[in-house]
């Protein structure tokens, strides 16, 4: 599996914030919804998929 | 005392005939005993009753009102309905009549994002889909069960009351001469969605109810546009929601749109809001200054229940009495002539005396696997076409959204429509054939696959009502002990014919009651033969055992197993 690294998640981090306050907050949970679906479709792993999503779902 | 509706209902497309109340019976000095009384004269009522009398079996069919039913309600036929059409002598007819199609369309924001062709094999004599309106079909099983001398169609007469014992239901039934009381062997409650028995019975329907609510209408309109499903997510003028069109004979199109959460089917049927949003869709259609006709309307909302199961002691559940299915896919008339066609031969053979004990069980368990598999299937679609929650809404959505640039959710628009069940696991099924050694044709539990023996020429028009063994070879005779023990097996009574598939030209093959010339090698091909080989086939069509070379014993056990004796 490949990670990122910590320059790798600072581009992501940046790019995740400022494409979230691209699509507005009235469009943020449909901008997740959609880029989650691209991530899922990316992995190619239904089963990892569902893993992640239990991960996120933690703490909230 | 029951008063239907005398005066006959108004429609566009179709001219309704009023039928005399049957009211002989009231006041009758003895009540009469009928092998089958059929409970409702809709479209699985009335195929039920044309079924038992092409067993033989007499029965007498009560329907509530005297005319055909209100409204085009079930309007997409499958090609399998038309199969089991086809058996009870109507399908000609229904053709003549309908409007074939195959195709399927979903648009979002003015773009067509899915389009999906089903598959028209040049194998099948009918269309994936026949469009026609519930009365026109109710008006051709009608017809077809007055010219039939065994079944008793008995117009105004609705039953208000069921007492069962051992042996025999006996219903209580009103009409507009009075009441009158009527014993069956059996009692098939084919009333529908609303079933009088059901309720007599306090039988409790499983599953999900659905939130959406949605209008359909039927307006009278030429728009020029070919018989496709349209398919509109999120259009403007109804945000959020879905709206489905198809097309039906006599410039007939039916519109549905999902109302908006918190609008009551009432404010949603007033004449001008369904004016408003019905001109909407067709602007966005392109319909610069519409002009049309409304011809009926009514208010649905998405369940997808079923009874756990299907028989009662003398009353037997089918179609909508049995189970509610959304409508997205077509599913509820579909899924009644599978309830139905299953449920007569077995019927059938259980009055004749010729069924072993789990024959007419084997209905419910058949039947209820399949709606259970259907409400799974429906439960995708639905979810899809008017999400039950914020979270389905919002991926929904994002599917939407993502569906005009990215392919892969494309697919998610499939609208999963009806299809034959395969009875895959059922217990009348040989577990000793060679079933598993098949590499391809149709498995234990499947429907026969049509073949096109010539032009207008088809297998399933050579099919009655029996069982058959289809038999492969390349001989002149069919061997004498399979000869001699499909002739036992028919002087016990169980109808039991030798279809011949010869794989090369003979003229005739001895031993067999019919002969189809398969000298092309198509249909052996198609059915995973090589030289020789044979099906065993119930008289709904569904295959129950195959081998590659069959034995008289083997033969007589695959057909006790398939009389439900094992």
């Amino acid at each position: 599996m490949h990670t990122l690294t910590a320059a790798d998640l600072e581009v992501v981090y940046d790019v995740l914030a400022e494409a979230l306050d691209q699509a507005t907050p009235a469009k943020a949970e449909l901008f997740l919804t959609k880029l989650a679906l691209l991530c899922a479709q990316s992995l190619g792993d239904a089963q990892a998929f569902t893993e992640l999503t239990g991960s996120a779902l933690q703490d909230l | 005392m029951h008063q239907p509706h005398s005066e006959p209902r108004r429609s566009l497309y179709f001219n309704y005939q009023v039928f005399p109340a049957h009211t002989a019976s009231v006041g009758a000095a003895r009540v009469e005993r009928k092998p089958v009384v059929v409970v409702g004269a809709g479209p699985i009522g009335l195929t039920t009753a044309l079924d038992l009398a092409r067993h033989g079996i007499a029965c007498v069919v009560l329907a509530a009102e005297r005319q055909v039913s209100e409204g085009s309600r079930a309007i997409v036929f499958t090609r399998r309905s038309l199969e089991i059409l086809q058996q009870v002598g109507v399908a000609e007819r229904v053709c003549e009549l309908g409007l074939p199609w195959s195709c399927g369309n979903s648009f979002y924001r003015n773009q067509r994002v899915f389009r999906m062709e089903s598959p028209h094999d040049p194998d099948d004599r009918y269309a994936p889909m026949t469009n026609l309106q519930q009365p026109c079909l109710e008006q051709v099983l009608v017809e077809a069960a007055e010219a039939d001398p065994l079944v008793d169609l008995r117009w105004g007469n609705r039953v208000t009351g069921l007492a069962q014992h051992d042996d025999v239901a006996r219903l209580s039934i009103d009409t507009p001469a009075g009441s009158y009381e009527l014993d069956a062997d059996w009692v098939v409650a084919a009333d529908g969605a609303r079933s009088t028995l059901r309720t007599l019975l306090a039988l409790k329907l499983e599953g999900t109810a659905y939130e959406g609510c949605f209008v359909i209408a039927d307006i009278k309109i030429d728009l020029g546009l070919p018989t496709e499903r349209l398919a509109y997510f999120d259009p403007d003028w109804n945000p959020g929601n879905t709206v489905l069109m198809h097309r039906e004979p006599g410039d007939i199109w039916r519109i549905d749109y999902q109302l908006p959460a918190n609008e009551t089917p009432e404010q949603a049927l007033k004449p001008e809001s369904l004016r408003e949003r019905i001109n909407a869709q067709l602007h966005m259609l392109g319909v610069e200054d519409p002009q049309w006709e409304m011809d009926w309307s009514s208010v649905y909302s998405a369940r997808a229940l079923t009874l756990p199961n299907y028989i009662h002691k003398r009353v037997i559940f089918a179609g909508d009495a049995a189970h509610l299915l959304p409508i997205f896919g077509v599913r509820g008339a579909n899924t009644g002539f599978q309830d139905c066609h299953g449920l007569v031969w077995k019927l059938a053979l259980t009055l004749k005396g010729l069924a072993g004990p789990k024959l007419l069980p084997s209905y419910s368990t058949e039947r209820v696997s399949a709606a259970r598999e259907i409400i799974s299937e429906a439960g995708k679609s639905t979810r899809f076409m008017a999400p039950p929650t914020a979270g389905y809404r919002l991926v929904r959505d994002a599917v939407l959204s993502l569906s005009l640039t990215q392919a892969f959710v494309r697919p998610l628009y499939h609208w999963r429509t009806s299809r034959p069940h395969d009875y895959a696991d059922s217990l009348l099924n040989c577990a000793t054939d060679d079933n598993a050694r098949f590499t391809a044709g149709p498995r234990n539990g499947a429907p026969l696959l049509n073949i096109r023996l010539a032009a207008d020429d088809y297998l399933f028009d050579h099919l009655g009502a029996c069982f058959y063994l289809l038999y492969f070879t390349e001989r002149v005779c069919i061997p004498s002990d399979v000869v001699e023990q499909v002739q036992a097996i028919r002087s016990s009574g169980v109808p039991l014919r030798i279809i011949a598939i010869a794989q090369s030209a003979q003229a005739a093959i001895s031993g067999a009651d019919q002969l189809i010339d398969g000298s092309t090698g198509h249909f052996a091909a198609r059915y995973g033969i090589t030289r020789e080989g044979a099906y065993l086939v119930r008289p709904d069509q569904h295959i129950c055992a195959r081998w590659l070379q069959v034995s008289a014993a083997q033969l007589q056990s695959a057909l006790d197993t398939a009389l439900g004796k094992h």
